[in-house]
């Protein structure tokens, strides 16, 4: 593939350490690397011991694996900080403004901004729906927004994750590892706090109960239970939140609202924190095989006894044909164009598009339209002749089903390895919560790095691993 | 607390404590083994059936030899109780319930399934079988002490306690019964080499044949032994101290809920069994008897529990 002198590299810039490592580098080459060897396997042995691990879907041992942490922090300025989340911002309530003209009126695509075909063959778009508000009219309570640079200040959306999107227990936790192991790095770099997250998800999610809650509202967690891969985040947010934690047999209704089955009786819920997706959330409704949701709880919703965070319905805003409208539906809505760029999109459901796919295969990144966690997609450069091949038939029987993307140029963060400090490609996921009492954005969010070289896929499912993101105080 | 939680953290603590319990019978079936040269399947037999696993065992296994058994006990994933299954099923309890347990706790936990996974991944050789099973309750006790040192003494903590005391009861009188003709007064043998050894083995396999030389201070006796094992309240495994501690932590529960459940009055009734009683009356009764009621009210006893406080449904 490219040499990485090709790649935008956060840490080294063109010839210089730029400004937000200057500290962080200074601090580093300091350091007797044999001892930072030694202070990675205690922060594995930590993560293991702590069981902060996930399960491998497809794989038949299931057997729980650790994200990679990586030591050296990924860097950023508290001006790019600034404009990241302005336009995190603005995106998030153009997607809530989106769903809720989707299920209603409908006038962006009365206004032809975006084509009908696109929400009427949509699975992600529930007819249960239509008509209904939810509490506080908040659709995407948490929003998970993928974001690469390329370059100076260039900053992309690669994704709008607006159902249940994961990831954010990782950002807490190394941040913790990170104090425990460098104490003496905080003293002298000032950096922004995460902790807060679980207290502000808390509190956002109680202002969106509904208006039959009397006093203070009950939040639980809904997961689909310990196998789930991301089971060790479930726990760990209703843990931090002070919240119970529940799964769908520990759930009823009673006197039309959804209550738990505790050691004293049942007692209400208010507000539903699910990790589970719409199709599992109400056999009744959806999936009637599902044992994973509460049967009725979709009547119990749209009678409005109940939120469902994230509400029923969002993953329409979220798919990546839905994606490359984002720039008109922010603009649509808020009447601003986009402060974040979209990455150039080619809906293959278009025939001028797919033959431009189909010819330049080996240059492009093809994605399904439904796709998430890294499955299912090509990466063209990387890609052999037969799998191009392969994937070049799959597209010319679902055109419709897939987007391509140009190979971007994803810029650099230095991991640690025993050979010293090497450029690994990174992206990151800040994460924003949604209120009526606004948006909230936690400064910094996941960031995933791809540990083998030259690799631009960072998910943890394809050997992905984390880092501590630090956005500088001023 | 939801039931489901009350629910994973007694079979957390259920698991942990026959863990511990598998642990103990198989290093006094173990020893004497070692101290004997022949007819060793009977000591064998003994300890599956003490650990109710005849069936399952003969199922897979012809012959009660040491090999087929400590690797049943300890390392099968087809008999429920062997000590990784348990403890694999500790584990995900303490998962379920991950959010009423302190990190104390639950790394211990953790930790501990890491371990003991790692041990038991390949069949235990004798010469490795004693620092093994002292491993085993090694981490059992870690995870006791966390529990004690770390963890608020309310309902999260009363349904631990009921977990470990039901299983506790259960087993010491299973281990009882199954020894039971040994203690029975029978002139020819008293004070004979067979009974020495038999008493030993007995008391070990509750870890209890130091604490029975200073705390009853006479030479082995079955009344005496039977006395210590049944009714001593001083003795951490007895049935009495069992009882006792069911008692008191159900106790707590309807305190702190503000509420008396069936499961009371049954725990009550269990305990009153035992309460004032002296052993030669128990033995005129039919230890045999009044150990299988026991079962089967300790039994009833931990079912009543799940349903009162909703561990299921």
């Amino acid at each position: 593939m490219t040499s990485q002198s090709q790649h935008f590299s956060e840490m080294m810039g063109q010839d210089s350490v730029r400004t937000p490592y200057v500290d962080y580098n200074a601090w580093f080459s300091r350091q007797d690397t044999a001892r930072l060897s030694r202070k990675a396997q205690e922060a594995e042995a930590f993560f293991r011991r702590t069981g902060i691990t996930f399960n491998v879907y497809g794989q038949a041992d299931a057997e729980e694996r650790l994200i990679p942490f990586d030591l050296v922090p990924r860097i950023l300025t508290s001006a790019e900080w600034t404009k990241l989340s302005r336009g995190i911002d603005q995106r998030v309530r153009a997607v809530n403004a989106f769903l809720h003209d989707i299920y209603n009126r409908q006038e962006i695509l009365r206004a032809g901004v975006v084509p009908i075909e696109l929400i009427q063959n949509n699975d992600a778009f529930l007819p249960q729906m239509i008509g209904f508000t939810p509490p506080g009219d908040v659709y995407t309570h948490i929003v998970g927004t993928d974001i690469v640079c390329t370059g100076e200040g260039e900053f992309f959306v690669l994704e709008d994750n607006a159902r249940t999107p994961s990831g954010v227990s990782y950002m807490l936790e190394n941040r913790e590892t990170m104090l425990q192991m460098f104490p003496e790095l905080f003293s002298k770099i000032k950096v922004q706090p995460v902790s807060d997250y679980p207290k502000n998800l808390r509190r956002s999610l109680a202002a969106c109960a509904p208006s039959s809650c009397e006093g203070r509202p009950t939040v639980a967690v809904l997961t689909p239970g310990i196998h789930n891969s991301a089971y060790y985040e479930h726990s760990f947010l209703a843990d931090q939140m002070g919240v119970e934690l529940v799964e769908g047999h520990d759930l009823r209704i009673v006197d039309g609202r959804i209550a738990m089955r505790t050691t004293q009786g049942h007692k209400v819920i208010d507000v539903i924190y699910r990790r589970i997706d719409d199709d599992f959330l109400d056999p009744l409704t959806f999936n009637p095989d599902s044992m994973l949701g509460v049967p009725g709880i979709m009547d119990v919703y749209r009678a409005g006894n109940i939120t469902i965070a994230n509400a029923p319905g969002t993953g329409v805003a979220d798919d990546k044909a839905i994606y490359s409208y984002m720039p008109d539906i922010v603009e649509f809505y808020t009447g601003e164009r986009a402060i974040l760029k979209n990455v150039q999109t080619f809906r293959c459901s278009e025939a001028d598009s797919l033959k431009y796919v189909l010819d330049n295969l080996a240059d492009l990144v093809v994605k399904e339209v439904h796709g998430s966690g890294g499955y299912g997609m090509l990466v063209g450069p990387a890609a052999s002749k037969q799998e191009l091949a392969d994937f070049a038939a799959k597209l010319k029987a679902r055109p419709s089903n897939y987007i391509a993307q140009p190979t971007l140029s994803l810029s650099t963060v230095p991991i640690f390895t025993d050979a010293g400090l090497a450029p690994r490609h990174v992206d990151l996921r800040p994460f924003a919560l949604v209120s009526p009492e606004g948006v909230n954005i936690t400064p910094g969010g996941l960031t995933r790095v791809a540990l083998k070289e030259g690799s631009l896929v960072v998910n943890s499912s394809q050997g992905g691993g984390t880092k501590d993101t630090w956005v500088l105080e001023d | 607390m939801l039931g489901k939680t009350a629910g994973g953290l007694y079979w957390m603590f259920r698991g942990l404590e026959r863990a511990e319990n598998n642990a103990r019978l198989i290093e006094a079936g173990f020893r004497i083994a070692l101290t004997r040269s022949t007819n060793t399947e009977t000591e064998w037999k003994s300890v599956i059936v003490t650990s109710a696993a005849q069936r399952g065992f003969t199922a897979k296994h012809s012959e009660f030899n040491s090999t087929n058994v400590i690797d049943y006990l300890l390392r099968d994933t087809d008999n429920p109780s062997s000590v990784l299954s348990v403890v694999k099923q500790a584990r995900d309890n303490a998962r379920l319930v991950r959010t009423a347990l302190t990190t104390e706790v639950w790394s211990a936990v953790n930790e501990t399934w890491m371990l003991i996974t790692e041990l038991l991944k390949n069949p235990v050789p004798d010469t490795d079988l004693p620092e093994v099973l002292s491993i085993i309750r090694q981490q059992s006790a870690l995870v006791r002490g966390a529990l004690h040192g770390t963890m608020l003494r309310n309902d999260i903590y009363d349904f631990c306690r009921l977990g470990t005391f039901i299983e506790r009861m259960d087993s010491t009188a299973r281990i009882i019964d199954v020894k039971y003709y040994t203690l029975l007064p029978s002139p020819s043998l008293v004070g004979s080499r067979m009974d020495n050894v038999q008493w030993e083995t007995l008391l070990r396999s509750v870890s209890a044949h130091r604490s029975y030389r200073w705390a009853v201070e006479e030479d082995y006796t079955a009344t005496n032994i039977a006395n210590f094992l049944v009714l001593d309240r001083r003795m951490p495994r007895s049935l009495a101290f069992c009882a006792g501690q069911i008692v008191e932590n159900l106790d707590y529960l309807a305190e702190e809920y503000n509420d008396r459940r069936p499961s009371h009055d049954m725990a009550d009734r269990l305990a009153a069994r035992l309460k004032g009683r002296d052993i030669h009356s128990i033995i005129e009764e039919g230890l045999h008897d009044v150990l299988g009621t026991i079962i089967s009210d300790v039994g009833a006893l931990g079912a009543q529990i799940e349903k009162d406080y909703r561990f299921n449904y």
